[in-house]
C-alpha cells in the first residue's frame, strides 16, 4: 500500500517544463479513449496523446527573461583571466634578469616525482598568482611555501622578504584601550575603595621584531589562484605558546575566532600565522652545505645563536643516493623556536634599582640564584640526525623516488611529526614544501590542558577565620567569671572610697 | 578510483597535496590489467595508499558481481607485484585494537607486542601479562576494511539494487547536478546499510528503494566530519573525511564521474571533537 501512495505522489509531481503532471494527463487521456472508443486502441495512443497535450495550449513565451544564473566556477574563471594576462609595456630585457621567481615548471615535476602535486594545472596557476604578488607588492624574493587544508576553503601560502624599512601598522592597536581604563577609573573613585587585586600578570614575552627570528619571512595568502592575496600579520610569541597547547582544524575564513582552551589570543589569521612558524621551523630542511653561516659580527659570546646564512657559491651536489641514507646531510636552515616563543631568548625578569651604568655592570657581574636560566635551541645548521624521536617513530622517512631508474632519481624526505612536509633535492637544487591540514602528529591522542586551580579570594587572617560559636556551658561560666570580675572591681572601689573616706 | 580513469582522476585528487609519480602510474596501469585477469574481477580499483615509516604500501580493490560484498584487497609496495590481503573478521579487529600502536611500519610480517597487565592490588604479588601479538599484515587488512566501511562514499543515483538484491553499477547514472552535488545528502556509505534514523513518510515519496538503499552521509556523527569543497578551479566537487584525514572523494557534476582514495597514514582522527 505504501508503495502504491509513494508511486501516486510520484506521478503526481508537476513538470518542471510545461507544468503538467503524468497522472492528470493520463485520465485525461483515458477519459478520452472511453468517449471515443478508437478502433485499434492501442496502436494510436501515442497520437491521442500528443493530441491531448496540444489541446493544452499555453503560451510558452512568457514576458519573464531567464536570468542566468552565474555558477562559482564563472565567477572564479573570470577572475582567474587576469592571471594569464601579460601587460604590454613590459621591455623584453626586463625578463632575462633574475627574476625573484623559482623556476616553476622544474619545482612541479620534481615534486610530481616525489609524490606531491596539486594538479599540474593548478600548480600552474599557482605560481602565475605568485608572479602577480610579486609584482604588485615589489618583493625582493618569493616561492610558494604550501597549502593548508580547511574545512570549508584552503589556504595557498607563499613566503617572501619583506622589503627593508618596513614596519607592522599594529601599534595604533594598543593606544584604544587606554581610553576605556580611565573611564572605569574615575567611575570607581566616586564609590568605596574596592580592595585591590594582587595578580599581577605574568609579564608579556615582546614579539621579535620584523626580519628577524620567527618573523623573518612575511606570509600571504589566497584561498584560491586569481583571488587577492592577503598578508598575515607576525606572530607573537604567546601565540606560537598557546598554539602548542590546542589542536584544531582552519575553515578557511581568516576572521574565523578561535575557540579553545587554554583561549587563543586572536583569530585565525595569527593562529595560520603560528602554525607557519612552528612548521617552518621543524621542517624546512636544506642539504648540507648549500647554506654556509653568514659573517659573525664582533665579539662572539657563544648564548647568541646565529641567524643569518648565505648562499654557498660553492656548492656542488651531494649524490642523491647518500641524501637517502643517512640523515646528517641535510640541515635545518631555520631557527628552532625556544619554550618562550621566540627564537632569541629574553630575560623578562626586572631587575630592581637598575637605573644607573654604574650599578648596572655590577649587577650584570654577580650572577643570582634566582635568575631564569637563558634557552638555548640547537643553532642554525644543525643536520637532522640530531632531531629527537617522538612518540618512538623517527622523525623523518627518506626515499627515492623510483627505484627503477634511479641515476636520475629525487630523493625525497618526508616528516613523521607534521605529515605533509616534503623536501626534496636533485643535484644542485632542493624545494621544501608543506601540503596537509596544519597539525602536527600528537601520537595516540590529544589530551587538552586542564585548567589551573582556583586561585585563594582573601588572604585568610584572623578577622575572617571562622570559629565555632560559644557552647552555653561556656557562656555561664564566662558570665559568672564576668560577673566575679566586676564584684571584685566593686569591693576594690569600695575599698578604695572607705579609704578617702577615713583618709578625711 | 576506477583502473581505467587513474590517469585523469588523480588530477583531480591531487588538491590534497599527494598524487603518484608518473613511474608508478605507468607501473599500476600494466600491473591492474594482469590482475584483472588473474583474479578474475568484474572491476580493479586503485584504493589509495597508506604510508608507512619505511616503505608504503599501495593498495588496489577488486569487485566481484555484488559491488557491496564482493571485495577483495590486495597491496603491493613497487604498483607490480600484488599481494592479497586477509578478509578482515571481527576476531581480528579485536586483536588489532588491542595490540598496534603508533604508525605503520612497513614490513608486513612485523609483529605488534602489547603487554596487558592486571594487577591484583590485594595481594601485591600477581601481575600477570597477557601479550597480545599481531602482524602488520593483519593491521592492514583491518584497517583497510574500517576505513571503506566508514568512510567510503557513492553519490546518489550511481549504485542500484536489482530485484536479485544485487548491488551494481548504475549504467544510466548521468551525475549530480550542481545544486544537488553541493548537499551532503546526494552522498551514500558504500557499506551495509545500518539505518540510525528512519526517513519521513513525506520524503518518502522522492526515495526510490533501488537507488536510496545506502546510509547518508549527513546523518554522520558528529556534524562537520566532511569537507564539501570545490576545488580545480572550482569545477569537481570534493569531499575529504576529517575522521580519517587523506580520504578525498572527486565528483564532476553532471558527468558520470566520481570516485574515492585514501592517501594517509591509516590513523583514524580520535581527536576530532577537539578539533572542530
Amino acid at each position: 500500500m505504501q508503495l502504491a501512495a509513494s508511486f501516486k505522489a510520484f506521478l503526481l509531481k508537476n513538470s518542471t517544463e510545461s507544468n503538467q503532471n503524468l497522472y492528470d494527463h493520463l485520465t485525461q487521456l483515458l477519459m478520452k479513449v472511453m468517449a471515443e472508443h478508437p478502433h485499434n486502441a492501442v496502436d494510436v495512443i501515442e497520437d491521442m496523446s500528443r493530441d491531448v497535450k496540444r489541446g493544452l495550449f499555453q503560451d510558452m513565451q512568457s514576458t519573464l527573461r531567464d536570468l542566468p544564473q552565474t555558477t562559482a566556477a564563472e565567477l572564479l574563471a573570470e577572475q582567474q583571466c587576469l592571471l594569464f594576462s601579460r601587460p604590454e609595456d613590459r621591455d623584453q630585457e626586463e625578463e632575462l634578469v633574475e627574476t625573484p621567481l623559482p623556476n616553476v615548471s622544474e619545482i612541479g615535476f620534481n615534486l610530481e616525482q616525489a609524490g606531491v602535486s596539486l594538479g599540474r594545472e593548478e600548480m600552474q596557476r599557482i605560481f602565475l598568482a605568485l608572479k602577480q604578488l610579486v609584482e604588485s607588492q615589489a618583493l625582493p624574493r618569493c616561492r610558494l611555501w604550501g597549502k593548508i587544508l580547511g574545512t570549508e576553503s584552503s589556504y595557498i601560502v607563499a613566503e617572501a622578504e619583506c622589503r627593508e624599512g618596513e614596519e607592522d601598522g599594529e601599534q595604533s592597536t594598543d593606544e584604544a584601550p587606554e581610553d576605556e581604563d580611565r573611564e572605569a577609573e574615575t567611575q570607581e573613585s566616586e564609590m568605596d575603595p574596592l580592595p585591590e587585586s594582587t595578580y599581577k600578570p605574568p609579564p608579556v614575552v615582546p614579539k621579535e621584531t620584523t626580519g628577524t627570528g620567527a618573523n623573518k619571512f612575511v606570509y600571504y595568502v589566497c584561498n584560491e589562484p586569481g583571488l587577492p592575496w592577503v598578508k598575515l600579520p607576525s606572530v607573537i610569541p604567546e601565540q606560537i605558546i598557546v598554539a602548542r597547547q590546542i589542536r584544531k582544524f582552519f575553515t578557511g575564513r581568516l576572521d574565523t575566532p578561535i575557540v579553545s582552551y587554554p583561549p587563543f589570543p586572536g583569530n585565525e589569521a595569527n593562529y595560520l600565522r603560528a602554525q607557519i612558524a612552528r612548521i617552518s621551523a621543524s621542517t624546512q630542511v636544506s642539504p648540507q652545505g648549500f647554506y654556509q653561516a653568514g659573517e659573525e659580527e664582533g665579539d662572539e659570546e657563544d648564548e647568541v645563536p646565529r641567524d643569518s646564512y648565505e648562499v654557498n657559491p660553492d656548492f656542488e651536489g651531494i649524490p642523491v643516493t647518500e641524501m637517502v641514507e643517512s640523515l646528517s646531510f641535510w640541515v635545518h636552515h631555520v631557527q628552532h623556536i625556544l619554550q618562550q616563543g621566540r627564537c632569541t631568548w629574553m630575560n623578562l625578569t626586572v631587575k630592581p634599582g637598575e637605573e644607573s651604568n654604574e650599578e648596572g655592570e655590577a649587577d650584570e657581574k654577580e650572577e643570582e640564584p634566582d635568575e631564569p636560566e637563558p634557552e638555548v635551541g640547537p643553532p642554525l645548521l644543525t643536520p637532522l640526525s640530531q632531531d629527537a624521536e617522538m612518540f618512538n617513530s623517527p622523525p623523518w622517512s627518506s626515499k627515492l623516488s623510483s627505484t627503477l631508474t634511479s641515476q636520475h632519481a629525487v630523493a625525497v624526505l618526508r616528516s613523521n611529526l607534521w605529515p605533509g612536509a616534503y623536501a626534496y633535492t636533485c643535484g644542485k637544487k632542493f624545494e621544501n614544501i608543506y601540503v596537509g591540514w596544519g597539525v602536527k602528529y600528537a601520537g595516540e591522542g590529544y589530551i587538552p590542558p586542564v585548567p589551573p586551580l582556583p586561585q585563594k579570594e582573601y588572604l585568610s587572617g584572623a578577622d575572617i577565620t571562622e570559629t565555632l560559636d560559644p557552647t552555653l556551658e561556656e557562656e555561664q561560666v564566662l558570665q559568672e567569671a564576668l560577673e566575679e570580675q566586676q564584684a571584685a572591681q566593686e569591693e576594690m572601689e569600695e575599698a578604695e572610697e572607705e579609704e578617702e573616706e577615713d583618709d578625711d | 578510483m576506477d583502473s581505467d580513469s587513474v590517469f585523469f582522476s588523480l588530477e583531480l585528487v591531487a588538491g590534497s597535496g599527494n598524487t603518484l609519480s608518473l613511474e608508478q602510474k605507468a607501473a599500476l596501469q600494466t600491473s591492474l590489467v594482469i590482475l584483472k585477469k588473474n583474479y578474475k574481477f568484474q572491476r580493479v580499483l586503485f584504493w589509495g595508499k597508506i604510508l608507512g615509516l619505511k616503505e608504503d604500501y599501495f593498495i588496489a580493490q577488486g569487485r566481484g558481481q555484488d559491488e557491496l560484498r564482493d571485495r577483495k584487497y590486495l597491496y603491493s609496495y613497487n604498483c607490480m607485484d600484488w599481494f592479497l590481503l586477509p578478509a578482515a573478521t571481527d576476531s581480528m579487529a579485536s586483536e588489532v585494537s588491542k595490540a598496534a600502536r603508533g604508525r605503520f611500519i612497513g614490513d608486513p610480517s612485523f609483529v605488534y607486542e602489547c603487554v596487558e597487565v592486571n594487577r591484583k592490588s590485594e595481594d601485591g604479588a600477581a601481575e600477570d601479562g597477557v601479550v597480545n601479538k599481531v602482524k602488520e599484515e593483519t593491521r592492514l587488512s583491518v584497517t583497510v576494511h574500517q576505513i571503506d566501511q566508514e568512510v567510503s562514499v557513492v553519490p546518489r543515483g550511481s549504485f542500484i539494487r536489482n530485484h536479485l538484491g544485487l548491488v551494481i553499477v548504475n549504467r544510466s547514472f548521468t551525475g549530480l547536478s550542481e545544486s544537488e552535488s553541493r548537499k551532503l545528502d546526494s552522498f551514500f556509505h558504500f557499506r551495509e546499510p545500518k539505518n540510525p534514523k528512519q526517513r519521513f513518510v513525506l520524503q518518502n515519496g522522492e526515495l526510490n528503494p533501488a537507488v536510496d538503499f545506502l546510509d547518508v552521509l549527513s546523518d554522520d556523527v558528529p556534524k562537520g566530519s566532511w569537507s564539501l569543497q570545490f576545488e580545480f578551479a572550482r569545477r569537481v566537487l570534493v569531499l575529504r573525511s576529517l575522521l580519517w584525514l587523506g580520504l578525498t572523494f572527486y565528483h564532476l557534476p553532471r558527468t558520470p564521474q566520481h570516485g574515492y582514495v585514501y592517501f594517509g597514514d591509516g590513523t583514524k582522527n580520535l581527536d576530532l571533537p577537539f578539533m572542530l
